[in-house]
């Protein structure tokens, strides 16, 4: 049985916490936003949406509201000194209004308490559907023009849940970065793996063993709608989103052992990539499109190779471990995390591509399936050692760490999606 | 199952009386029975049959008819009951016991033309997924190999690998974990 779903349902959100913080983040407050002008409460508080967001960085440690020295609302109303004396750095205000049009004005502003000035304000128009979503974007905002990076809060994750043990159910789901907002978007008595996000955020490829065999699907999120793209005879698997949106690399065994092959979604043409009887597996396109790095054991044991997609001879690239599987690349093309064994644990490492350094960014044994965000400054993965499978995202440089847990079941493989289309 | 073993158990009384009585005047049989008791078992089975005697008889095994295919991958105490084959760590290799067991199930396959076997192929859960769907596409490959040379025959057998996708036991020992590492045989019958 398989159900592929319209994501229009909610379920139950995951939950989150951070279980490590960082000393020396930047302290800000986020004082609540001034609600009194709208006639009926609002579903969410988007101050403390945007306080969890900054907290979980690691790079802000935001100020409880039970310390707030004050609790103004627009920036003529601040005094400056409290703040300091605080030991503020940075202070968001704000208010929200309902129009006549029936959106939302939500209004912030962002303050130096230093310079003693506003340097970020905004009004945003939103409807009512969409309030969670923007107090994610203001948190994006407020992240970008304190740190100079995009921020990555309002994005969305996909991951796979299984349920139950005897009778098991695989479910399909994408949520907010905070866990909020889970949809299904398949649930099937056989197993579901490796989603792969399409560059423009809209679609989701993925291996479905629905016909008791492995098949390559593309669903639209929106629409339900849903083709199945690759289903030869053996292996259909590990799909992975060219960043033009043109084509998927893909694992086909239909020639003997697993290889490499591109296949271009429109055409439906196919190229073979690798040619070893080794496990050839898990690729993933760099940025610029032009090379994939996929995992091999033709060396004895699982190492990264690099080859380019136009084919050639691939060339190894990690060479610390006897295990290294499994990567998934920076936006900046300069880092690679990957599953990396290290005497009978299974790790999430970083191989920095220029000096070939690699950092341990994890401590468990069983973690996997490593997916940067889109800013490239968190790494989110799937840590199967404990009761249930959870997720985790660590800051890059190991120092934050929060995790998403969902207590209906094992959760795992989660992705990390692209930006949002500006509308 | 009951079933099967109460037809047995009829055909072989059947065969008994039949052998009693051909004993009785044949000369020269080599069958030696014992006036006093003659154990009777049959193949397969396991359970031996007292046959109710005004002297208890007891016999040596016998074959007693042909079973059919799905009668063999009924019994439960055969080589061919056991269709899990198991494997070490990262590893697509077969033990002597592994090969000595895929000789039993490569000959009834071959023998046994309107039989169908699919190779599910498993790892445990250690390393990433994907690659352990290779790892257990490997493993269904080398005992569909194995299956070959025994002479069944390519259009018999068919493989899928399930990675770690669907652990027979759950936990995150070694203990669990080497009960994972494993190729099930799952027969059909056409």
């Amino acid at each position: 049985m398989i159900w592929a779903l319209v994501s229009t349902s909610a379920h139950a959100a995951l939950t989150i916490e951070i279980t490590q913080g960082v000393e020396g983040a930047l302290p800000i407050a986020v004082v609540p936003f001034d609600t009194t002008k709208l006639p009926v409460k609002l579903p969410v508080d988007i101050a403390q949406i945007v306080s969890n967001d900054l907290n979980r960085s690691g790079i802000f440690e935001t100020l409880d509201n039970k310390s707030l020295p004050a609790e103004p609302h627009y920036s003529a109303q601040v005094r400056y000194s409290r703040w300091r004396n605080a030991s503020q750095e940075y202070l968001v205000v704000g208010r929200i209004f309902l129009k006549s049009s029936g959106q939302y004005d939500i209004q912030f502003q962002l303050l130096d308490v230093l310079k003693q000035k506003q340097i970020l304000g905004y009004s945003l128009p939103v409807k009512k559907r969409n309030l969670r979503s923007s107090a994610h974007e203001i948190s994006d905002l407020i992240y970008e023009k304190i740190t100079g990076t995009p921020g990555a809060f309002n994005t969305r994750i996909a991951y796979v849940k299984s349920q139950g043990d005897k009778a098991r159910k695989y479910v399909l789901q994408v949520a907010d970065t905070d866990g909020f907002n889970a949809h299904t978007v398949l649930e099937s008595d056989e197993p579901l793996m490796s989603p792969s996000w399409s560059p423009n955020g809209q679609s989701l490829a993925y291996v479905s063993f629905e016909h008791k065999r492995p098949e390559i699907f593309i669903q639209h999120l929106a629409s339900g709608k849903r083709s199945k793209i690759s289903s030869f005879k053996g292996i259909n698997g590990a799909p992975s989103w060219s960043p033009n949106g043109k084509s998927l690399a893909l694992v086909l065994s239909k020639d003997g052992s697993p290889d490499i092959y591109t296949l271009n979604i429109a055409t439906k043409r196919l190229k073979r990539l690798t040619r070893h009887r080794s496990i050839d597996t898990e690729p993933v396109w760099n940025n610029n499109g032009k090379t994939i790095i996929f995992t091999s054991d033709r060396s004895g044991s699982p190492q990264l190779y690099e080859v380019s997609a136009m084919g050639g001879k691939p060339k190894r690239i990690t060479f610390e471990g006897r295990y290294n599987s499994d990567a998934s690349i920076s936006p900046d093309g300069k880092y690679i995390t990957m599953v990396h064994g290290d005497r009978g644990k299974y790790k999430i490492a970083q191989l920095e591509r220029e000096t070939g350094n690699m950092t341990v960014l994890t401590d468990a044994f069983l973690d996997e399936s490593p997916s940067f965000s889109p800013n490239g400054k968190m790494v989110l993965y799937a840590s199967t050692g404990g009761d249930n499978g959870v997720l985790y995202a660590v800051s890059v440089d190991g120092r934050a760490k929060h995790k998403l847990s969902d207590q209906s079941g094992d959760i795992r493989e989660p992705v990390w999606g692209p930006y949002k289309l500006k509308k | 199952m009951n079933a099967i073993s109460m037809t047995n158990k009829l055909y072989f009384l059947a065969f008994l009386a039949f052998f009693i009585t051909a004993c009785a005047t044949t000369q020269g049989e080599e069958i030696q029975t014992d006036d006093s008791s003659v154990d009777i078992t049959v193949e397969g089975d396991g359970t031996g049959i007292m046959v109710e005697d005004d002297s208890s008889i007891i016999a040596t095994p016998i074959v007693v008819e042909d079973m059919t295919a799905e009668e063999l991958l009924e019994q439960t105490d055969t080589d061919l009951a056991n269709r899990t084959i198991y494997f070490e760590f990262n590893s697509a290799k077969l033990s002597d016991e592994s090969l000595s067991l895929l000789e039993v199930h490569g000959n009834f396959i071959a023998e046994n033309g309107i039989v169908e076997v699919r190779l599910e192929g498993h790892a445990d859960e250690r390393g990433s997924r994907e690659y352990n769907i290779g790892l257990g596409d490997q493993r269904a490959q080398t005992v569909r190999r194995v299956l070959l040379i025994q002479g069944s025959s390519a259009d018999q057998i068919d493989t899928v690998s399930y990675g770690e996708e669907q652990p027979a036991v759950s936990g995150h020992s070694e203990e669990a974990w080497a009960k994972n590492r494993r190729v099930e045989l799952i027969y059909t019958v056409n």
